[in-house]
């Protein structure tokens, strides 16, 4: 098992004709991740094609869902057209979207999250390197590679990787199986200050999930979803959990590269994340090297 | 973005927030025309305040010795004296750093006689993903330290951004701040307008500390915005023409907006190891880890997923021009990207920048052995770093001879 998403998950495109979607999906492809359809507004009957497979494209999302039953919305669409984007795969019932463009202005997002409330859907994202369940083939093949992490670095295992940061959840993932440990699921919920799923939301999944049976949770300086999910673990997640905060250097009051990664009024500091962290008995790895080994020792 | 406190007023004034009447002046000729005004209207006693994008202006001093961001002229001539010495000399405040700031522009306006302060803001609860306004009858002061010691006189209200903000939310803060008959009405209607503000610009935050109860020459008071802040969303920019117009570039680091014009995400600290990576939570991370080790990084530079050898040697020129660097430290995660293709932008990068400073590279991911390859047969001198851990070290070592 796995969470969120699974080898035979039936995957959507929004934006599959531009560029960074092109690419990505094209990667996917190879990976062995079903993609069944493309989305892009005016290019509806055109045909997405790479290696032999043919993916027909659509002009919604609701007629792609229609023809094809995909599920998983993939969204590559630029910033000002991301959260009209979101909302479509919201309003055709997508189990899940998973939202990979970087720049969508906050208030943008503060609308999509009011409106997705009640909603079946369930948002990651945006600013995120997306999902990896990872396959049983060679180089972790045949897993469902949704968004812009490099699939080969995985392998099908047992733990649980969710992070702000896409380059620390490959730098995670790449620790663990260099180490001969797989992973069953590894989410980037994004560095934005408004994102649809949590560090908590992603550790509730793998806690129920019988196939994870370790966390590493990866987060940031700003805000304080970091403490949030360290409270409940404390409180009631029954595998060991490791984890890593950046930023315990960064200037106050300037954001670092991610739009949620600052420190401002005092609040969100790395310092008292990585306190929550030692009170919830999650196993802080003291630099960003450590990661796979802390939670190993653990296990 | 941060914009100046004359255009913050600018912007809530368009929204129909009351602001003291004022102009900014970037001449001494300027100052004294803007000055005349005021004491020409029957004015009293004007305020001329440093336009910088710091706080802790009044309690500044500039780098001559002379004190205060904020001052208080009775006459036109003492304000041109005073624009005199403020125009063109270094402020250093509490958030300005020792370097301090130059100032380069002066907001001239009417002082007010104020009864009483508050405070006002705007912004993100990011707990919740909703709007908030947070008001306090404890106006004028550091209202963290209000929030940390008295954290009962801070007032919030929560607006639910499928309705935007209700007449309800307005009275609630203005009775919570203990406004009554004719201010109460005046106060409903200014939060409501600051809220627009915040929403319409896109704003981050719009902080208004203080909100004051001021007395006109008639007797009769009223809600003024006296000082004001607001940070705007740069991702919203792209929708707001007219808010990107106020962009200081005064205000910017000059590397800094060097690394903007290649998409590189660079923040200058004032370390010793200066660090190039790819992704912002690595970036950081980097920074951290040499940290650890007990080293002290001079700066934060993300070059992106996909750097290219231009972004690559624009990098290493922008770290190069920080002369307090003494060892560059290169950490790349190459998921997608093909690690021999990032060798090779570090060695022209190398060559065209003539480097001296020792250069540790931890490589790792996509094609890893042949770009380790390409970096030893470069000749260039390049330390190895075989793990994240084990480059922070060498850079650190590096750095202390």
């Amino acid at each position: 098992m796995s969470i969120l998403v699974k080898p035979d998950s039936k995957i959507l495109v929004q934006g599959i004709t531009g560029s960074f979607g092109a690419r990505h999906t094209q990667l996917s492809l190879e990976y062995g991740t079903q993609v069944v359809a493309g989305v892009t507004p005016g290019k509806g009957g055109q045909v997405f094609e790479h290696n032999g497979k043919r993916i027909p494209i659509f002009d919604t999302v609701a007629d792609a869902v229609k023809q094809t039953g995909a599920t998983v919305s993939a969204i590559f669409v630029p910033p000002p057209f991301a959260a009209d984007a979101i909302l479509e795969s919201v309003d055709a019932g997508m189990d899940l979207a998973v939202a990979i463009t970087e720049g969508i202005p906050v208030n943008d997002m503060v609308r999509v999250r009011r409106a997705m409330q009640g909603c079946a859907t369930r948002l990651i994202g945006p600013n995120c390197p997306g999902i990896v369940t990872p396959g049983e083939g060679k180089d972790s093949h045949g897993g469902c590679r949704i968004g812009i992490a490099p699939g080969y670095i995985h392998k099908k295992g047992h733990i649980g990787v969710v992070s702000r940061s896409g380059t620390l959840t490959y730098e995670a993932v790449w620790q663990l199986t260099s180490r001969g440990i797989g992973q069953s699921t590894c989410v980037g919920i994004g560095g934005d200050p408004v994102n649809g799923t949590s560090h908590l939301d992603v550790i509730k999944l793998f806690n129920a999930d019988p196939e994870t049976h370790g966390i590493i949770m990866i987060g940031e300086i700003g805000g304080s979803a970091e403490e949030e999910a360290a409270e409940w673990i404390q409180q009631h997640c029954k595998k060991p959990v490791a984890g890593f905060i950046a930023g315990a250097t960064a200037p106050p009051g300037r954001r670092m590269g991610h739009a949620g990664a600052i420190v401002s009024g005092g609040k969100g500091t790395a310092e008292a994340k990585i306190a929550a962290f030692r009170a919830a008995g999650i196993g802080v790895a003291a630099t960003p090297s450590e990661m796979a080994d802390t939670l190993l020792k653990m296990l | 973005m941060n914009i100046h406190e004359y255009q913050a007023k600018q912007l809530l004034k368009q929204h129909g927030v009351a602001v003291p009447t004022g102009e900014p002046c970037k001449t001494v000729a300027e100052a004294t025309t803007a000055a005349q005004k005021i004491f020409g209207g029957g004015g009293t006693l004007a305020v001329i305040k440093a336009q910088i994008h710091a706080g802790g202006r009044g309690k500044g001093t500039f780098k001559d010795g002379f004190k205060g961001g904020v001052k208080l002229a009775k006459s036109a001539d003492e304000v041109t004296a005073l624009a005199k010495t403020m125009l063109g000399n270094v402020l250093v405040t509490k958030q300005t750093g020792p370097e301090g700031r130059q100032v380069n522009t002066l907001l001239v306006a009417g002082a007010e006689t104020i009864k009483k302060e508050f405070y006002l803001a705007v912004l993100l609860d990011r707990a919740n993903s909703r709007p908030l306004i947070m008001a306090s009858t404890e106006g004028g002061v550091d209202i963290e330290e209000v929030a940390e010691k008295t954290p009962e006189k801070i007032i919030k209200e929560h607006i639910d951004p499928a309705v935007g903000i209700q007449p309800y939310n307005a009275r609630n803060v203005a009775a919570a701040l203990g406004l009554k008959g004719e201010l109460f009405g005046q106060a409903c209607k200014l939060i409501t307008a600051v809220y627009r503000t915040w929403w319409e610009c896109d704003a981050s935050m719009v902080e208004i500390n203080p909100l004051c109860i001021v007395e006109g020459a008639d007797g009769k008071e009223s809600l003024m915005a006296v000082d004001a802040k607001i940070g705007l969303d740069d991702n919203a920019l792209y929708r707001h023409a007219d808010i990107l117009a106020m962009r200081d570039l005064n205000e910017e680091s000059p590397l800094e907006i060097e690394a903007s014009k290649f998409n590189l995400n660079y923040i200058k600290l004032d370390g010793s190891i200066a660090c190039l990576v790819n992704g912002a939570g690595l970036a950081m991370a980097t920074m951290d880890i040499v940290q650890y080790y007990g080293g002290s990084p001079a700066n934060f530079l993300d070059v992106g997923g996909g750097a290219s050898k231009e972004q690559v040697t624009a990098a290493f020129k922008i770290i190069l021009s920080d002369p307090h660097v003494k060892a560059i430290f290169v950490n790349i995660f190459g998921g997608i990207m093909d690690c021999n293709v990032i060798a090779t932008g570090i060695v022209a990068a190398v060559k065209e920048t003539g480097l001296k400073l020792p250069l540790i590279v931890r490589l790792e991911g996509n094609n890893v052995a042949a770009g380790r390859t390409t970096l030893a047969q470069s000749g260039v001198a390049i330390i190895n770093g075989d793990s994240m851990a084990d480059a922070a070290q060498k850079a650190v070592k590096a750095a202390s001879h």
